[in-house]
């Protein structure tokens, strides 16, 4: 049976897709009357409506563009704001003459032949009746000069617009970041509607990760203009709403000293504020001067800042990562005591080195012909190298990452500034899936005084102190403090309390032997102790920066200054109720007692000092 | 392959006339699909801001575009239809290709960058999703049964999510009403047609639930364009300015103010339209739709005199498609359907959507010049 259904009836088939092809003409003709009913209305009917809207004056809807919020610091200073630039526009169309112009205007203001290239392929690309540029931010006396001759410059003018001024130029251009013009990219992300109009965008730090804040929100006005695109009659507007005020936590003048003592080493200062986790300092040495950025930087410019081997556009603070070096050896410590691996009054003797029993290698302290019996307190102290290879060989690798984890190490800190790097903190899983090898025991050995694998940032260094001296309350940083819009105050970021369950005996035991390294005499870092009614806790660091070969010595002045350990300093104050946490971290500084504790002592005398004060 | 039975009524004897036909080139079509581009020119010239270079890149891929279309008219019918799996296999395998490479980068990715151009599989997938439906209902009686109907629906809807997921409004709806199309001229019935259009206005909540933020934005906006200027509602309120300030006779020529002042956006794509019903009217716009029809209805000629089932679903779903693309372009710029990216076929500025639709007139002309007897 099926067989008779499946033969194709050819007459029955031709009929109905004939029937088809007319149904389809028939509907296509409906939905095309459609169409015409449509313009119908609109080109007829509605003819006069719309022409008066087109004709010869035109509406136009205008976005009106919010003012950006301004940054201070938390003083009040003012790290960002909106400063009037004037440049020189000409409108092709009203100029009968453009070479006569053009050659009358460089004889005027002095115009170099580039920039009226430049003009002419600006010009090309934009319709005759829009308003070029010929110059941008025009100083005084260029404005003078035309303002007296503008007569004679018909389709000429002086615009005005806010540009994004810093006035600290280099000082915290990592922190604050900057503007620049939106590039095509960034127009396909960006809502339409909110930056028709906007020329800028926050590219780099605050000003890019509260771009949402400080944009504000557009504005509209329809207006009547000529042909001439000229400006007839306001008709509705609806204002825009500016951008709200950003408050740092950060303290510019603190910031200035972090920088200014790190003198020409390259680095980093981190500072924060251990009572609200503020941060206070967040310096990047060298720095960069972000206002080029907001006009357009010229690329030779640009190469030059690229290229250089400072690499001063590199935010060692947040992105930066070191080797902690024995800057570790508080937490090490601290690990030590909460899984009971050691009695602080017990003592060890440290002849030097140390031996994983069984292997011939030396793993060597610093001080050659070691520290004799050494305690707890004292190998913080004096920084023993062979007390702490022990400790490392009893805890091992899976004691140690998992209590180091909590104090932030090898993930991020969750500041407010984007691109943060979340370092290293290596543990046998890592090894195993990134270079699909064993943990060896040496590796254990070293990550104990802070070398191999571990990478921190001086941020996350900072963090970690702060949280140690907060007795395990973690601290998390932050850099705005408040967000004030003509509505409302909102405060900065939400913090998520979170507390290292740890006994407070062992944190004073740690504390102790940080006090020691500033006040003690045989501190690594009593350079420091002078002239202060505080304690300072702190421990110093070197990060080798070049591998150094079993029977070799490390001499400092021998080798290329690039290859100099990295000196590091992690400190807060005063000990018995700390208020600041700072991380110093020296590139190529040699010894951390010697270059990076005094920057630190610098940073913590100012904070308290002012602190008193209020 | 030799076909010496072409029947034209009003052979020109022209020598162009005879080349035409040894290109297997159907004139009446060529005549109109020739006069629309040039048509194409005229306006680009005056909404691109009389950039000659714009009208340089266009004329090159229109170049291209009729040298494919003559490529496709050489092939015989029979190789379309052998083809048909294959071609479809091919764009499915592609566009999961691109699918996949979009997840691995960041966004919307519709490209496949093959180093020397860049290959858009969804334009493909307009020309073989009617193949594939065509020769999977011309191997059963027609109308199609209920199960072939469910399969040719499978075939529909997985090409048109995928590009849908891109996220590509515009030519998913074209890729489904080509597939719909073909299934309307294969006799689906009228009760089924009437309860699929009931099952969609059901399922309206749905669908809107499913939609993107943006999608919904433009739907809303289609209704209240005023309430959001600035933003969704630009280009609706500026593209009815333009039309309605025409008037019946237009501005004239380069006499458009609103693409002029840079009111209008993407005035040489998307709604260029508007630029034309600005300059030449409701006069204009009624010569457009008229050159418009008559191409639609030499396709839909040459779909009647098809010989095989093959050929004449796919010619009629072709031309419907090209329908598809006329309505919902100028739907959207005189503000009556959402705005979906659908370009005004043959003159919007750009796209490969231009290959691809000379592409589909190649094979109707294939269809056409091919023909081995005379129509019955």
């Amino acid at each position: 049976m099926s067989r008779i259904y499946s033969v194709k009836d050819d007459t029955v088939e031709n009929r109905l897709f004939l029937n088809r092809i007319v149904a389809a003409f028939i509907i296509i003709i409906l939905l095309t009357s459609g169409l015409i009913v449509r313009l119908i209305y609109l080109q007829i009917v509605g003819h006069e409506h719309y022409s008066s809207l087109a004709k010869d004056n035109s509406i136009k809807i205008v976005p009106l563009v919010p003012t950006r919020g301004m940054i201070y610091d938390r003083h009040g200073k003012v790290l960002a704001e909106n400063t009037p630039s004037y440049s020189l526009e000409l409108i092709p169309e009203q100029i009968s003459n453009m070479d006569d112009t053009l050659l009358r205007l460089q004889k005027l203001l002095n115009i170099p032949d580039e920039k009226i290239e430049q003009f002419q392929k600006l010009r090309k690309r934009q319709k005759r009746f829009v308003s070029t540029p010929l110059l941008f931010s025009m100083n005084v006396e260029e404005l003078a000069k035309f303002a007296v001759a503008r007569p004679y410059f018909p389709g000429v003018d002086i615009h005005t617009q806010l540009v994004r001024h810093y006035p600290y130029n280099d000082l915290a251009a990592h922190v604050i970041g900057y503007v620049g013009r939106i590039n095509e990219a960034e127009l396909k992300e960006l809502p339409i509607a909110e930056y028709r109009g906007s020329t800028h965008i926050g590219k780099l730090g605050i000003e890019s990760s509260y771009e949402n804040e400080l944009h504000g929100k557009t504005g509209y006005a329809e207006i009547e203009t000529n042909v001439q695109a000229r400006l007839l009659n306001t008709l509705n507007e609806v204002n825009p709403d500016p951008g709200a005020n950003l408050y740092l936590t950060l303290d510019i003048d603190l910031q200035k000293t972090a920088y200014d003592a790190l003198g020409t080493f390259n680095g980093a200062v981190v500072a924060i504020d251990i009572k609200t986790g503020g941060v206070l300092v967040f310096v990047s040495r060298p720095g960069f001067d972000p206002n080029p950025f907001v006009v357009g930087i010229a690329n030779d410019a640009y190469q030059a800042l690229q290229s250089s081997e400072n690499q001063p556009l590199y935010n060692r603070a947040l992105r930066g990562l070191y080797p902690p070096g024995s800057t570790i050896k508080p937490f090490i410590a601290l690990a030590g005591l909460e899984y009971d691996a050691i009695n602080p009054q017990q003592t060890l003797l440290c002849p030097g080195y140390y031996q994983i029993p069984g292997v011939s290698h030396r793993y060597r302290d610093w001080k050659k012909g070691g520290h004799g019996s050494v305690s707890l307190n004292r190998a913080i102290t004096e920084s023993c190298d062979v007390y702490f290879y022990r400790l490392a060989a009893t805890l091992g690798i899976d004691h140690m990452h998992s209590f180091l984890q909590k104090f932030g190490f090898g993930e991020k800190s969750g500041i407010d500034l984007v691109g943060e790097k979340s370092g290293l903190l290596p543990s046998r899983e890592w090894k195993r899936d990134q270079k699909n090898q064993a943990w060896y025991p040496g590796e254990t050995l070293i990550t104990g005084i802070g070398q191999g694998y571990h990478q921190v940032t001086p941020l996350q260094l900072a963090r970690a102190t702060a949280t140690l001296a907060n007795k395990g309350k973690v601290v998390t940083p932050f850099l705005v403090n408040k967000i004030v819009s003509p509505h409302d105050t909102r405060p900065g970021p939400e913090i998520h309390k979170d507390t290292i369950p740890l006994k407070q005996d062992n944190i004073n035991t740690v504390i102790e032997g940080m006090i020691n390294v500033v006040h003690s005499a045989h501190g690594t870092a009593k350079g420091i102790n002078q002239d202060i009614s505080y304690q300072i806790a702190g421990k110093t660091g070197t990060a080798q920066v070049l591998g150094i070969k079993q029977n070799a010595k490390y001499n400092e002045n021998s080798i290329d200054f690039k290859f100099r350990d990295h000196a590091l300093f992690i400190s807060f104050a005063p000990a018995d109720d700390p208020k600041i946490a700072v991380a110093v971290i020296v590139e190529n500084g040699g010894h951390g007692g010697s270059v990076a504790a005094p920057i630190a002592g610098q940073v913590i005398k100012q904070f308290l000092q002012e602190n008193h004060e209020n | 392959m030799k076909t010496e039975t072409r029947r034209e009524q009003f052979e020109p004897p022209s020598v162009l006339g005879n080349l035409l036909r040894k290109l297997h080139i159907d004139i009446p079509l060529f005549i109109g699909l020739f006069l629309t581009s040039l048509l194409s020119f005229v306006i680009l010239y005056s909404a691109g801001g009389q950039d000659m270079d714009i009208l340089m890149r266009q004329a090159g891929r229109i170049g291209l575009a009729f040298l494919l279309m003559t490529v496709l008219a050489h092939i015989d019918p029979y190789q379309f239809k052998r083809y048909s799996t294959l071609l479809f296999g091919f764009g499915i395998f592609l566009l999961l290709a691109v699918l996949i490479m979009g997840q691995i980068g960041k966004g919307a990715q519709r490209w496949l960058d093959l180093g020397f151009f860049r290959f858009q599989p969804s334009e493909m997938i307009k020309i073989t999703t009617p193949m594939m439906i065509a020769w999977y209902l011309a191997e059963y009686p027609l109308p199609p049964k209920s199960k072939q109907l469910f399969i040719a629906t499978i075939i529909i809807v997985i090409p048109t999510l995928l590009i849908a997921k891109q996220p590509d409004l515009g030519t998913a709806l074209l890729v489904a009403s080509s597939g719909g199309g073909v299934l309307f001229f294969a006799g689906l019935s009228w009760r089924f047609i009437l309860g699929i259009i009931t099952a969609l206005a059901s399922l309206t909540p749905i669908i809107w639930h499913f939609m993107r933020g943006y999608q919904r934005d433009r739907v809303l906006t289609l209704l209240n364009p005023e309430a959001d200027p600035l933003g969704r509602g630009y280009h609706i309120i500026q593209s009815k300015i333009a039309i309605g300030s025409g008037g019946i006779y237009g501005k004239g020529w380069l006499g458009s103010t609103q693409s002029e002042l840079d009111f209008l956006p993407e005035s040489s794509t998307d709604f260029i339209f508007a630029v034309f019903a600005e300059e030449f009217g409701l006069f204009g716009c009624l010569g457009l739709l008229i050159l418009y029809l008559l191409i639609i209805a030499r396709c839909l000629f040459i779909a009647t005199q098809a010989q095989d089932t093959y050929s004449r679903l796919l010619a009629s779903s072709l031309a419907f498609t090209f329908f598809v693309y006329v309505f919902v372009n100028i739907g959207m710029v005189i503000g009556i359907l959402p705005v979906v990216g659908v370009p005004l076929p043959l003159i919007s500025y750009g796209g490969t959507s231009i290959v691809t639709l000379l592409a589909g007139f190649g094979i109707l002309m294939s269809i056409h010049t091919h023909r081995k007897y005379g129509s019955r």
